[in-house]
């Protein structure tokens, strides 16, 4: 079967005039189709540099990385990233920000225009399209960043922590907000995060990494009784505390 | 109308207050100077053949908008600042797209742009009326050479200070260099750029009357070395006068460039 993101092998090291830093090592696996995925792992393991691959932000020392099949970096157009911080530009609306990667890929045309609009409709920002994104709250800024995103149509969605900038209470609502989104455009996901719960209530399957450098450590399907829960909803469930405390054990071996 | 409470009218009224005790004060303190110095010429206390007076001053105005030559000098020496600060801007901005686009540049031009911009530029005046003669164009250029290098070094470090964050953002949209420069280095640049050509209009004025001051035979800046030469202290402090209210005037005009651009940012908001 062919998967939509396939790593095979992957190898990447810092270099700067003081030595060399090993941050991945032999990193393999495959996302199917729809599949959300999340990466957890100790801070500075390396998560993040993940992405950057994935995303053809930096390219791989060894290894090789295939997405829909083919090799990169020739195909990375199919690949949505959403960053830590919503990087609105201030001295856009909201509206013009969601249009930015349209207009860097030369790809403003009627019906695109048309689908900004549509999608910002359908989140409930349509009535801050002119706001200037000051004018905005930390949540409503991370959902035009995600629709921003979603105009471009990509295949593969990279989250890396994009709420963890965010307070608590409007972390909760937001990841639920997102992950929603994320399932009903049936995107496939990976999402970058160092809140175990977050990976629990979003993810279909999670990725432990290990401290740098990183490889991965374990694999865990998560699987609830009830497999249509919203991310909020799962963090009631029985089975939440049960994968977080599996998790948990993985994370920190010596407890 | 809502009804304003007391407290906020007193605070209003302090404000409004404070505020006029300050526009009173400065007017105040232009006025006694200027009587102080009327006062000293007419009693003997100062020579008045060497320190002037304001009354001496207007009139040797009045007279030269007589024969209307003082429009002739103060519209050289504008338009010869005007020239130079526009193509400060113009060649600045340039260069700094240059730097950012090409870092290597930038680190190999530093030392140069540095040892430039420290250079006193009124050292380059002479030399630049024995290369290119003693005309309008030497003085636009010795008013430019103020100015430029420290724009760009000024703009440069503006360029490089924007958050790494934004331009990774523009990567992850699949976009290249050309595009972080364009979508988010210039525009969030406008501000720094704004207050760069404040400091610019000053420095091409100090310029241009330095390349008059060696070359020129109009303009405010040949109007007060002749002065100076000629014993005219007359036309030479009047000329340093509306030197003030040039400054002034164009420092002014980038504010409401200023103004204009923030209006703008609100309103189209």
């Amino acid at each position: 079967m062919q998967y939509a993101l396939e790593l095979k092998n992957v190898h990447y090291a810092y270099h700067t005039l003081e030595g060399e830093t090993y941050a991945l090592k032999d990193i393999t696996f495959s996302v199917r189709e729809g599949e959300f995925i999340a990466l957890v792992g100790p801070s500075g393991c390396g998560k993040s540099t993940l992405l950057h691959l994935i995303a053809g932000l930096l390219t791989p020392e060894k290894g090789l990385i295939k997405i829909n099949g083919s090799y990169h970096p020739d195909n990375t157009s199919c690949i949505g990233y959403m960053l830590q911080k919503d990087e609105l530009l201030e001295w856009r609306t909201i509206y013009q920000n969601i249009l930015l990667g349209l207009e860097i890929q030369h790809a403003l045309t009627t019906r695109s225009r048309a689908l900004a609009r549509a999608l910002l409709t359908q989140y409930g920002l349509n009535a801050f399209a002119n706001a200037r994104p000051s004018e905005l709250s930390g949540g409503m800024r991370q959902r035009a960043a995600l629709i921003r995103t979603l105009v471009l149509k990509p295949d593969i969605m990279l989250l890396d922590e994009p709420f963890s900038a965010l307070d608590y209470q409007t972390r909760l609502n937001v990841s639920d907000d997102i992950g929603q989104i994320i399932k009903k455009e049936k995107k496939t996901a990976i999402l970058v995060t160092h809140d175990l719960a977050e990976a629990v209530s979003l993810a279909d399957r999670i990725l432990v990494l290990t401290s740098r450098p990183a490889t991965i450590g374990q694999t865990v399907n998560v699987s609830f009784s009830d497999p249509g829960l919203s991310p909020l909803a799962r963090r009631n469930a029985p089975e939440f505390k049960t994968y977080f405390n599996l998790i948990w054990k993985e994370l920190n071996p010596d407890e | 109308m809502n009804e304003l409470s007391k407290n906020q009218l007193h605070y209003l009224n302090m404000h409004r207050r404070h505020k006029r005790i300050v526009a009173v004060s400065r007017v105040s303190i232009l006025l006694a100077f200027l009587f102080l110095w009327e006062f000293a010429a007419n009693t003997g206390l100062v020579d008045s053949f060497i320190f002037s007076s304001p009354s001496r001053i207007a009139l040797c105005f009045l007279e030269m908008t007589g024969d209307g030559s003082i429009f002739r000098h103060i519209g050289i020496t504008l338009y010869e600042t005007l020239v130079s600060f526009i193509l400060v801007i113009f060649f600045s901005l340039f260069v700094t797209v240059l730097l950012w686009l090409f870092r290597k540049l930038s680190e190999i031009l530093e030392p140069y742009l540095v040892v430039l911009n420290s250079l006193p530029k009124s050292a380059l005046a002479p030399l630049l009326i024995v290369w290119l003669g003693a005309n309008r164009t030497t003085i636009i250029i010795a008013g430019m050479s103020v100015a430029i290098f420290g724009s760009i070094l000024n703009l440069y470090s503006e360029f490089s200070e924007v958050d790494p964050d934004k331009i990774m953002l523009i990567y992850t949209l699949h976009g290249n260099r050309l595009h972080a420069l364009t979508k988010v280095v210039i525009p969030s640049c406008i501000p720094a750029i704004i207050s760069t050509m404040k400091v610019n209009i000053g420095l091409c004025l100090v310029g241009v009357i330095i390349g008059e001051f060696i070359g020129g035979r109009e303009g405010l800046g040949y109007m007060i070395i002749y002065g100076s030469q000629v014993f005219k202290l007359d036309w030479l402090l009047m000329s340093i006068c509306i030197l003030c209210v040039i400054a002034m005037l164009l420092y002014a005009l980038i504010g409401l460039v200023e103004k204009w651009y923030l209006g703008r940012c609100k309103i189209s908001g």
